[in-house]
């Protein structure tokens, strides 16, 4: 057997498993009654999604005149969040598509959770813009389609409906990646499972028997799926960028933006991945699943993109400088000293400085380090975005209209809230479906666990070698 | 998948090296066999079944390609033919500005085509019965099936030695 890889470099399923060993720890956390940290934190994700569901009511009664936002700061909070979420969304397909394209084998322990991950954060992503839109019963004016105002057809020369192209292209195709991957591993639970529950994974399975001819075809359609997503994926960050980029405001108006938020967006996702698998292993005890390798290996990318992220910031600020253009100095000197200083010196910290220490391998593979880095990160990425959008619009081109923003209490539940509804649908995920991949771990078991018999197994390491062949 | 009431005869293996070792010697043997079933795709198995390369991504190419004039057509009649509007100064057919949306629309045709594709002619829906032969092929065992429904009885016989020289776990018989 040739693999495009070299042999194990570092072992991915720890613990000397079996097959089976691998379909009961993995179906297990499906099986079992939710325990009691779960049930406390479902409790508090619903009470989260509460407050979003009243924050809601109250603004489409009331008016977006309940935000804090004004004239001159007209996006605020509600772009600073969707940008957030959608960036965050983008680790999951980022993982499955391009590390799957890459033969990245450590991704087939954390590729399932980081996808549901992915289509959870842009919901929370979608609600933003139609919330903002103020009168959210005429949302579906974005749609193109032949109508009676007319017709009055959409701008397709504009950005913010190439985004609506966009993300909704996103989340349709992760949505398909996503459950393709998943159909064997609901049959999988399914042949476990007894009456009512049976019926159910039944039906969600579709009918999969595990035939070689299926396989060969799941296969094929997973490959070419991660080819046409890898540029998708792209191509998101890059047109929510384009609502900034083209647009004539000094400080967004700047060409580096679609690489600059797409390295952001992979930042900012696998932070939030971290942040998720470090609890989900030690809850679900999956400890053996998603090991250190697996956290060592985000990290690195972390590292990198957080890296990437830095200089672009200083490059952006090179620029300014060296166009000799006074309003676009004035924008970034403002975004440095001005009133939100504060903001931009956070964002500096958490996501250029602070990722730094992970050229340390012995904070790379520390829990405590990558948990505590992840938060850190998720914060200052969502600086990034409030730096970006609220204090360039705070100094516009008239001084008379120059402003401050505060959030008021609706915008601080509305995105409070929206990370209830992420964890509410992640909580019930783990516990309708595998987190794991498990048909994709088991494929690796022996190429990459610790019962490798490829070349240059260790004597005696693992599992049985086989000699009748 | 064979048709209904299809009379199987199969064999349960442990390892997937096991099974490939079972399936060779069936080429040996010139046993016809019907459908191998695994926990996880096997690598190295398709060649060995004689399983032609799937065309899944000839079709992902054309529905492409339907996408990618759909979402250009659709732009172009509508700004330049159904109801021409002025935006910016710019021209009706501003082809530049119609490159984002023609790219999703080609990944979303490709993509949606792709996936209804492959779940229909694996022939598989919400609500479709898996025909399993044994639930264990989906937790950690391999399963080899012959279509013995008009086969003679030494091609049974020879079937059965089979199983037994390539130390199948265990023979069973099942109509399905």
């Amino acid at each position: 057997m040739s693999q495009p890889v070299a042999a194990v470099r570092h072992i991915l399923i720890e613990g000397n498993k079996s097959y089976h060993n691998i379909t009961e720890d993995l179906c297990s956390p499906t099986e079992k009654s939710p325990s009691r940290e779960w049930v406390i934190a479902f409790s508090l994700a619903s009470a989260f999604l509460a407050l979003y569901i009243f924050a809601v009511c109250w603004t489409v009664w009331k008016g977006i005149g309940e935000w804090g936002a004004n004239r001159s700061i007209n996006w605020a909070w509600d772009i600073t969040n969707f940008v957030w979420w959608i960036g965050i969304g983008h680790a999951g397909t980022l993982i499955s598509a391009i590390l799957l394209l890459f033969r990245q084998r450590w991704r087939t322990g954390v590729n399932r959770a980081a996808e549901a991950m992915t289509i959870f954060a842009v919901i929370c992503a979608g609600q933003f813009p139609i919330i903002h839109m103020g009168r959210v019963w005429l949302a579906f004016f974005i749609m193109p389609f032949p109508n009676t105002r007319g017709p009055i057809w959409t701008n397709f020369n504009s950005p913010l409906l190439w985004d609506v192209f966009a993300i909704s292209t996103y989340f349709s195709v992760s949505l398909l990646f996503w459950y393709t991957g998943l159909v064997p591993d609901l049959a999988t639970v399914r042949d476990r499972a007894k009456g009512f529950r049976r019926k159910v994974y039944e039906t969600f399975s579709f009918g999969w028997t595990g035939s070689a001819k299926h396989w060969q075809r799941w296969e094929a359609l997973s490959l070419v799926l991660a080819g046409i997503s890898t540029p998708l994926v792209l191509s998101v960050h890059t047109i929510v960028s384009f609502d900034f980029a083209t647009s004539v405001i000094p400080g967004w108006h700047t060409t580096i933006f679609p690489p600059y938020f797409v390295a952001g967006a992979v930042f900012s996702g696998f932070a939030m991945v971290q942040t998720l698998m470090v609890i989900t292993r030690k809850v679900l005890k999956l400890e053996q699943y998603i090991t250190v390798n697996h956290i060592e290996s985000m990290n690195k990318v972390i590292v990198l993109t957080g890296t990437i992220v830095g200089v672009a910031y200083l490059t952006e600020l090179f620029i300014a400088w060296y166009s000799g253009y006074i309003y676009e100095q004035f924008a970034f000197y403002n975004r440095v000293f001005g009133i939100y200083w504060w903001a931009y010196f956070g964002m500096m910290f958490c996501n250029v400085v602070s990722p730094q220490v992970f050229w340390s391998r012995k904070i790379r593979r520390s829990i405590w380090w990558t948990f505590f880095l992840s938060i850190v990160i998720n914060v200052g990425m969502w600086f990034e975005r409030f730096v970006i959008i609220a204090t360039t619009l705070a100094r516009d081109f008239l001084p008379s209209s120059w402003s401050y923003y505060r959030p008021t209490w609706v915008e601080i539940s509305l995105f409070t809230g929206t990370i209830g509804l992420f964890f509410f649908c992640y909580l019930i995920f783990c516990r309708v479906a595998p987190v794991v991949a498990i048909a994709e771990v088991k494929a690796i078991l022996k190429v990459a666990g610790d019962q490798y018999i490829g070349p240059d197994a260790k004597h005696g390491h693992g599992a049985k070698v086989k000699h009748e062949h | 998948m064979a048709a209904e009431n299809t009379k199987v005869l199969y064999g349960i293996y442990n390892d997937e090296e096991d099974l490939k070792g079972a399936v060779k010697a069936a080429n040996a043997a010139h046993l016809d066999i019907m459908d191998v079933f695994s926990p996880f795709p096997v690598h190295g198995l398709d060649p060995l079944l004689g399983l032609k390369e799937s065309r899944l991504h000839y079709l992902g190419f054309i529905y492409g390609a339907i996408g990618a004039s759909f979402g250009f057509l659709a732009m172009t009649w509508i700004f330049v033919s159904d109801w021409p509007t002025m935006y910016g100064g710019k021209p009706y057919w501003s082809v530049p500005a119609f490159i984002p949306i023609t790219f999703e629309m080609t990944v979303l045709f490709a993509a949606w085509g792709m996936t209804i594709t492959f779940y229909t002619i694996c022939g598989m829906w919400p609500g479709v019965k898996a025909r399993m032969l044994d639930h264990r092929t989906t937790d950690d065992k391999f399963c080899i099936a012959f279509d013995v429904t008009s086969a003679s009885d030494s091609t049974v016989d020879n079937i059965k030695g089979f199983f037994l020289n390539t130390q199948a776990e265990e023979v069973s018989e099942k109509t399905m």
